[in-house]
């Protein structure tokens, strides 16, 4: 029953297609002397040889161009007062699927007039970056484009303790790559998160992040 | 010959060139095939040790001596450690009689560029000792104890009983067109002009004899001993280290060799259009000889390397074709050619034409037996296809009731 069942819905193709026949090839008198094609093959090293043509690129000296997309090492932004972007909700390290950021969030001084705008910030912020995988999910997660990822991708260390990046790294990073000129690609391009506007309403940093970036390639 | 000071200072000095030029020679022509290499592949090659990575063969060379030695608890260790420098004393000894620059064919004459000038059986004396150097590979091999060493051994040991033939086939017209094994003779033979040179003469034996000398040297498309994608290495997977390094320098001393060989033998030696006749005293042209000898040497080696990234790897089936289907009755031929005009007194230049008509002929007998055995499997796959269409419909029969 089952094996008409098989008949009906796949009608066996002709045995002349089922089985696919190599036939030897037929070779004529110049390639029964082998040493014309011999001399063919070492014309082409030959001509490869002299060519003097080399796609090695001298890495340490010479680097790539890294594509704007490019996921490597994070930052922590700054806002326009120097402070940490991050306003600790932790939506990063829910969306993390590597269980890689470990955030310690804190109370604001309501007191203090530097801090009367923001409830929360983060007292440590460590992401282990062995045991990150660079999906992005925390960048696309960030409400207020706190987080990013850099394009950094030549990061090393010596000990594993040395790759959990805290707080401190983290916004260092952000300084080193803002001088840099790499500009990483937002979630929402050239607009940033509706919490991450600052107390004046300005946009803090770099609302056109094309331009920037032209500026920094130009300067 | 007699034993005193002015016979022995240079044979001490022609030893000492030797023992010394060749390990360096090994290195750097190590880095040279890297460097043609890279070149070959659009790439540019060890370029970070020294001025356009000129170093890199010092620092390789330091680096593997520096090595840790890793001898496996499964070996036979007096084999074990034996076999490399077999290969390597052997690929030496050939070098014994094969002079390195300008030799006089009258040994009693000057400073000789050949340890051991005058030797009659010169050519014999090279096959003989260079085919021992297959002991060190076969011996390390098998003392490695492990299947993929044993699988290089054996291959080796094919390879070389079956090239041997065709490469002894291949001097032998050379050998009685000069009337001498001694390779000085040899190649003061070839000294009147370009035209003497035994290229021209024996063009198929000079294709032969690069040909089987590739596959005695071990080197790519002939490497199916130490061939690193199906045997991890071949005879040498066990070796590291300094012993490791023997074997290579055992290879290179035996390409050395064979460079040296095709260009005496075949390439006129230190003869060139403006330097013919015999090695004269006149020192500005002893340096130019040398220059031309290590100029077609370079030639020779060059052409190696550019085969070495030009083919692929024959197949095991292949090789032995080649070898036995191929080169030894195309040897045996050359040779009856060569015997028939030497008896009839027939001018030498008739064995040119002879030799490329031997080869077309070859050609065509190949070309028309590789078109019948296509054709015949051809024919066979249509007869087995109506086979499984016989089978396949008394299944559906089968199913269908």
């Amino acid at each position: 029953m089952s094996d008409a069942k098989n008949e009906a819905t796949q009608p066996s193709p002709s045995p002349k297609k089922q089985v696919k026949w190599a036939d030897p090839p037929q070779i004529g008198f110049m390639e029964a002397l082998y040493l014309p094609a011999i001399a063919q093959g070492i014309a082409t090293t030959v001509k490869h040889m002299v060519s003097g043509k080399s796609t090695t690129r001298q890495y340490p000296e010479v680097k790539p161009t890294i594509p704007a997309n490019y996921r490597g090492v994070h930052r922590l932004n700054r806002d326009d007062k120097g402070r940490v972007k991050c306003v600790a909700c932790f939506l990063c390290q829910t969306a993390c699927p590597a269980d890689c950021i470990k955030i310690e969030a804190t109370a604001t001084d309501k007191n203090d007039p530097e801090w009367k705008d923001r409830d929360k910030y983060p007292a440590t912020f460590v992401i282990d970056e062995l045991r990150c995988i660079y999906c992005g999910m925390c960048e696309e997660a960030c409400p207020v484009d706190a987080i990013e990822l850099t394009s950094i991708y030549d990061l090393t260390g010596l000990s594993r303790e040395e790759m959990l990046f805290d707080k401190e790294k983290l916004l260092s990073v952000y300084d080193e790559t803002l001088q840099a000129g790499h500009d990483p690609v937002r979630t929402r391009r050239g607009e940033l998160g509706p919490a991450s506007e600052s107390a004046s309403g300005a946009i803090p940093t770099k609302s056109k992040p094309e331009q920037t970036k032209g500026e920094a390639r130009h300067g | 010959m007699t034993w005193n000071w002015q016979t022995i200072w240079p044979l001490l000095v022609a030893i000492g060139i030797v023992l010394a030029v060749v390990p360096i020679l090994g290195l750097y022509l190590t880095f040279i095939e890297r460097k043609v290499a890279a070149w070959i592949q659009d790439r540019v090659g060890p370029n970070r040790v020294g001025p356009w990575g000129l170093l890199q063969a010092v620092a390789d060379g330091i680096k593997i001596f520096l090595k840790e030695q890793v001898i496996p608890d499964h070996v036979f260790k007096t084999v074990y450690f034996f076999a490399p420098t077999i290969g390597l004393i052997c690929a030496m000894l050939s070098l014994a009689v094969i002079p390195f620059g300008p030799a006089n064919a009258n040994p009693t004459e000057g400073f000789r560029a050949i340890i051991a000038p005058g030797v009659d059986i010169g050519i014999l004396f090279v096959m003989g000792i260079s085919s021992l150097s297959a002991y060190g590979i076969i011996l390390g091999g098998w003392a490695s104890n492990n299947k993929y060493s044993l699988y290089g051994a054996v291959r080796s040991c094919a390879q070389f009983v079956s090239y041997e033939i065709p490469l002894g086939l291949s001097l032998l017209g050379v050998i009685m067109i000069t009337g001498s094994l001694n390779i000085e003779k040899i190649v003061a033979a070839q000294g009147d002009g370009i035209a003497n040179w035994n290229l021209w003469w024996q063009p198929l034996a000079a294709i032969m004899f690069f040909t089987a000398a590739l596959a005695e040297t071990n080197r790519l498309p002939f490497d199916l001993p130490e061939c690193e994608q199906e045997l991890v290495g071949g005879f040498h997977t066990e070796y590291s280290g300094i012993k490791f390094v023997l074997f290579f320098l055992a290879e290179y001393t035996h390409v050395v060799a064979v460079c040296f060989l095709t260009a005496l033998l075949f390439l006129g030696g230190w003869h060139f259009p403006g330097l013919t006749g015999a090695v004269d005293s006149s020192i500005g042209t002893y340096l130019l000889r040398w220059l031309v000898l290590l100029a077609k040497v370079g030639f020779v080696f060059a052409v190696i390397v550019q085969l070495r990234w030009t083919l692929p790897r024959f197949r095991f089936d292949q090789l032995m074709g080649l070898a036995w289907c191929g080169l030894i009755p195309l040897g045996l031929a050359n040779f009856l050619g060569v015997v028939v005009v030497l008896s009839l007194g027939l001018p030498a230049w008739t064995l040119a034409p002879y030799s490329i008509g031997l080869l077309f002929f070859s050609a065509a007998i190949n070309a028309r037996q590789v078109t019948r055995r296509a054709k015949e499997l051809a024919a066979r796959s249509v007869v087995q296809s109506s086979v499984v269409a016989g089978v396949k419909r008394s299944g559906n029969v089968q199913a269908a009731s």
